[in-house]
């Protein structure tokens, strides 16, 4: 048979849909990201799902010319591997944000990093809620003043990057939603990685946040390579600024996928166990 | 039984369509698996048969009580009496005693060293005889008081040892000779022991019958059912009652080629059902109330997002973590009007053990056909009864879901068609691409809050449902005359013993139970109604819920009564014929 | 032959054309995101300027493709034109957008990204060893120079906003 293999652009994986994110956001940079790594990776795009929940980050699906699921908010992930287990052949990319993801969506997040499906589990994390103007999430800084949080939530910030490789995520790393470039490579290698993969993003909020303009200048590449011993990495994000940039984990768990018979099977077989 | 004649003679005397049985024991004593072994033996001889069981709190050690009907007939409600109770000990028994009904006709067995029985035995009039089961089953290696139990019961029920013992030979197996024999020893002690005991309430010879039969519990038929209407994935978060459901399905979805995964929680566990039905499979999940509380939300989605799934809710004592041991109807609120926003879906009701196959798989074909999610309300009564029935006929609705192939052109997931069900692109197909959303979407699937797509959409979602044609499965209608008895879910079968009851006083009633309780189909209600005079709502609810809901759908008649109660005490068949009865 | 780290490889004349070209392209296609982003949010004085931008920068494309004659220039383009560490030198800076921006303020994005293909084109100038590929890359200099001088012009047109250019009179709006 000769099947033509079609090369795909950057474009053929955006949808005409505008997004409706504030000119100035880091998300917008992140759909770039998306399609520069489909791409690379020259997936046909009805082979990739993106699945999402409610935020700012989550209406990314629309604006991919991929299949999409624009969910409840946080069950993102759930959702995916409902997909991923019963639909291997396709491409599963989550996309969250920090509340959505860490808050409401915190104990899948906990629960996807421990079933290693394979699929790329993608935190636009700016460290506040847009959608509803501003509300601190679970990585706000503890002082950060809100209408909700009036002179600071006075709780520490969770670690997102640290909770995921102890609960065993198989791949995890850092970008900063400027350097699209760096940030699509990450995510070829991640959507290649074997298992759950977790990015998060630092995507700046130029509405609640515009002190996060600064971002662009202390993100820098981790002075050291991607490790595969939790532990070590665990350590290194802990105790790094919180900037550095690139693959921080890499592990080697086997991927989470239910073994199941054949199709043909039967059913009048399992009768029998009622009969008399 | 009895075909070698040995008792011939108490069949003759007292020959009865029904027969019923309660054993009591606590601490491990094996009082379930006695009268399972009874059902067995019973259903293996051609009887007909229903074991319900009530239950202590605990996880291990509690008090328990197995609860047998045995019957020439089917059978699937409690009776009004016990005709022989069987006490193994009475430890914390009158935490159910209300259950187990005793009268002046009732055979009380009872253990002088097993504790005094409950004022509800003593004082129903009962006779009570005392037969030593613990000391008797000292005096034998290994021996086991439940097992002198057993030969008791059918020594005076009239199984022969050998019928009564082929199941516990099997279930033995491999605990090895040893463990057999003890068995075999205390079955035969106990029927020595209860020789001679008078005791004339024997059961009638099976009709002889060339069906099929099938001895299975309602979560079983329901898991079944599932499968046959074409599920292959479940999503799996353990709670009572269900969990039966999902533990049948784990072995079985792999043989067929499906998958099952345990969920963190019920919110996962309906999520997971949403993606993997939108990858193209059909799914299910299976909770009670508390997780139905959780897996409303996603049922929104669900229905905005034309996701079809199945959402069994095997309703248990409410509200909050209520009686989870128990079984009660009340999780029909918010099966219909939990859902937030204007959200049709379908909410669907078995009546019966066998039933639950049924309305499970056409659940299954209703939910893909439509593109909608559909909750089946099941109860603990019959989800975790176990019954001895005619194996339910084969129909032939699988889940027929209309898919959009050689898409040319551009795809609209939710375009407008004229039964309101649109072809659904699943992942893969080039050019179906869409994004599937909880907002309000135009006919692309894209989010708008224009006022002309959201009734669009609305209206769409409303007629796909109620321009069905759900033919003659939607409800029960039964019988004739100027009252019908208006009831559903397990309740069906009582009803229907009750309005048989009548019939035999010579009073003409109609049994009409909605299988189908969402979409509503108030004109087909009418019909069935046509004629009555007097509807007696039966349900077993505290708030009257399904009497509300009648109100809220149908057209009633003038005359109108509700014979309601909360659970755990189970409405009996008796009860309904003397509410039948009295209303002159 | 130029090569920093993260730029396309420019040995031969064929090369700098290709990049040259997708340079160009790059520019229209963010400008024209910019300018649907300004159409989303309304500020449709921006829509005009990041349309015109965007036909302009597209006008110097199909120069450069004219230029290359019959040598596909998209295709090449295609295969060496990655600007891996970056945004390609042209392309105005997304997370500078704001919805509320001016025309000082697209014109300030519209210099930095020709001083950027200035400087840029002037590094191959410098390290190029192809004399057809130096000769080319100094005429683009001093085309990208002339577009520096052209913005200049245009901004004395649109003064600098005053401070509160960006203070919104409305509340934000809650959305999920």
């Amino acid at each position: 048979m000769n099947v033509e293999t079609r090369v795909y652009k950057q474009a053929d994986y955006k949808s005409d849909v505008k997004p409706i994110w504030c000119p100035g956001c880091g998300d917008y940079h992140v759909l770039m990201s998306f399609s520069r790594a489909f791409a690379q990776l020259g997936l046909p795009p009805e082979q990739i799902a993106v699945i999402s929940g409610i935020g700012c980050s989550s209406r990314i699906p629309a604006y991919t010319s991929c299949y999409g699921f624009h969910g409840v908010h946080g069950r993102s992930l759930a959702l995916a591997a409902g997909l991923k287990v019963t639909r291997p052949d396709l491409t599963v990319v989550v996309a969250s944000g920090d509340g959505d993801g860490y808050s409401i969506g915190g104990n899948h997040f906990l629960h996807a990093c421990r079933r290693n499906v394979d699929m790329t589990y993608v935190v636009m994390d700016n460290h506040i809620y847009g959608m509803t103007k501003g509300q601190p999430s679970p990585t706000t800084e503890s002082e950060f003043d809100t209408a909700l949080s009036p002179g600071g939530t006075r709780m520490r910030p969770f670690h997102p990057l640290v909770v995921a490789l102890a609960s065993g995520a198989n791949f995890v790393a850092r970008c900063f939603s400027g350097d699209p470039n760096g940030t699509a490579d990450v995510l070829v290698e991640a959507i290649k990685h074997p298992g759950f993969s977790f990015i998060e993003i630092l995507s700046p909020c130029v509405t609640f946040r515009p002190d996060e303009k600064a971002w662009k200048d202390q993100v820098h590449a981790a002075p050291v390579g991607a490790t595969d011993d939790p532990g070590k990495a665990a350590r290194r994000i802990m105790t790094d600024d919180g900037f550095n940039i690139g693959v921080l984990y890499r592990g080697d768990r086997t991927p989470y996928q239910p073994a199941t018979g054949a199709t043909n099977f039967d059913l009048s077989e399992l009768e029998k166990e009622f009969e008399i | 039984m009895s075909e070698a004649g040995s008792n011939q003679r108490k069949m003759t005397m007292g020959a009865s369509p029904s027969i019923s049985i309660a054993i009591i024991g606590s601490g491990g004593a094996g009082a379930l698996t006695t009268v399972d072994t009874l059902l067995e033996a019973a259903s293996t001889a051609g009887w007909h048969g229903l074991f319900n069981r009530t239950m202590g709190p605990q996880i291990r050690g509690g008090e328990a009580a197995g609860l047998l009907r045995l019957a020439v007939h089917p059978v699937e409600s409690l009776p009004d009496q016990f005709d022989l109770v069987i006490g193994i000990d009475w430890l914390n028994a009158h935490r159910f005693g209300a259950e187990i009904k005793a009268g002046p006709q009732t055979l009380v067995i009872s253990d002088p060293r097993g504790g005094e029985p409950p004022p509800m035995v003593t004082k129903s009039g009962a006779r009570v005889l005392e037969i030593p089961m613990k000391d008797m089953a000292k005096a034998i290696p290994d021996g086991r008081p439940n097992m002198i139990a057993l030969g008791i019961a059918s020594r005076l029920l009239g199984f022969t040892i050998e019928q009564v013992f082929a199941p516990i030979g099997k279930r033995l197996a491999d605990k090895g000779p040893a463990a057999i024999e003890a068995s075999l020893a205390g079955i035969k002690a106990g029927f020595s022991a209860a020789d001679g005991i008078e005791f004339d309430r024997q059961l009638a010879a099976p009709k002889p019958s060339s069906a099929r039969r099938w001895l299975l519990s309602g979560n079983e038929a329901t898991a079944l059912g599932a499968l046959r209407g074409g599920v292959r994935f479940a999503a799996a978060y353990p709670i009572t009652p269900a969990t039966e459901i999902l533990e049948w399905l784990a072995p079985n979805l792999a043989k067929v080629g499906g998958v099952l995964l345990q969920a963190e929680d019920e919110l996962a566990a309906i999520n997971m059902i949403i993606g993997s039905s939108y990858g193209g499979t059909p799914s299910m999940t299976a909770t009670s109330g508390p997780g139905l509380s959780l897996m409303i939300e996603a049922l929104g989605l669900a229905t905005a997002a034309e996701i079809p799934l199945v959402v069994v809710d095997v309703m248990r004592g409410g509200p909050s973590t209520g009686i989870p041991t128990k079984s009660e109807q009340t999780d029909l609120n918010i099966a219909i009007y939990g859902l937030h926003g204007d959200a049709p879906h379908l909410v669907l009701a078995p009546q019966s053990v066998g039933d639950c196959l049924f309305t499970t798989q056409w659940a299954t074909y209703l939910a893909e056909s439509l593109q909608a999610p559909a909750i089946v309300l099941s109860d603990q009564f019959m989800g975790q009864a176990r019954a001895a029935i005619d194996r339910p006929a084969d129909v032939s609705f699988i889940g027929a879901r209309v898919t959009a192939t050689n898409i040319a052109g551009t795809y609209a997931r939710y375009a407008m068609t004229a039964n309101g069900v649109s072809p659904m692109a699943l992942p893969g197909t080039p050019g179906g691409q869409y994004t599937a959303d909880g907002l309000t979407h135009a006919q692309s699937g894209l989010p708008t809050s224009g006022a002309g797509d959201h009734l669009a959409q609305l209206d769409k979602r409303r007629d796909k449902l109620e321009k069905f044609n759900f033919g003659d499965h939607w409800a029960t209608v039964e019988g004739d005359g100027d009252l019908a008895v208006l009831t559903w879910g397990s309740l069906t079968s009582a009803a229907r013993e009750a309005v048989g009851r009548a019939a035999a006083d010579g009073i003409d009633a109609r049994l009409v139970a909605p299988r189908l309780m969402l979409p509503t189909l108030p004109e087909r209600l009418s019909a069935a109604l046509k004629g009555v005079k007097r509807v007696l709502v039966v349900e077993q609810t505290h708030g009257r819920q399904f009497h509300r809901y009648l109100r809220a759908h149908y057209d009633l008649p003038a005359q109108v009564r509700v014979f309601h109660r909360p659970g755990p005490l189970p409405i009996t068949a008796g009860e309904i014929h003397r509410a039948i009865a009295d209303w002159r | 032959m130029s090569k920093t780290p993260g730029t396309p490889k420019v040995a031969v004349l064929n090369d700098l054309l290709a990049v040259a070209y997708q340079v160009e392209i790059d520019a229209v296609d963010r400008y024209k995101m910019l300018a649907d982003q300004m159409e989303t949010h309304n500020n449709m004085e921006l829509v005009k300027i990041f349309r015109d931008l965007a036909r302009a920068e597209g006008i110097h494309g199909e120069e450069i493709r004219r230029l290359a004659g019959d040598f596909d220039v998209a295709a090449h383009a295609q295969k060496i034109a990655k600007f891996e560490r970056s945004d390609s030198p042209e392309e105005a800076d997304l997370g500078s957008a704001h919805y509320l921006m001016t025309p000082w303020h697209a014109l300030q994005l519209s210099l930095a990204g020709e001083e950027r293909a200035l400087a840029y084109f002037t590094s191959i100038v410098e390290t190029a060893k192809d004399p057809k590929v130096k000769a080319l890359a100094a005429e683009l200099v001093e085309e990208e120079a002339e577009h520096v001088q052209l913005v200049h012009r245009l901004l004395q047109r649109y003064p600098k906003p005053s401070e509160n250019w960006a203070d919104d009179l409305d509340p934000p709006v809650s959305q999920e």
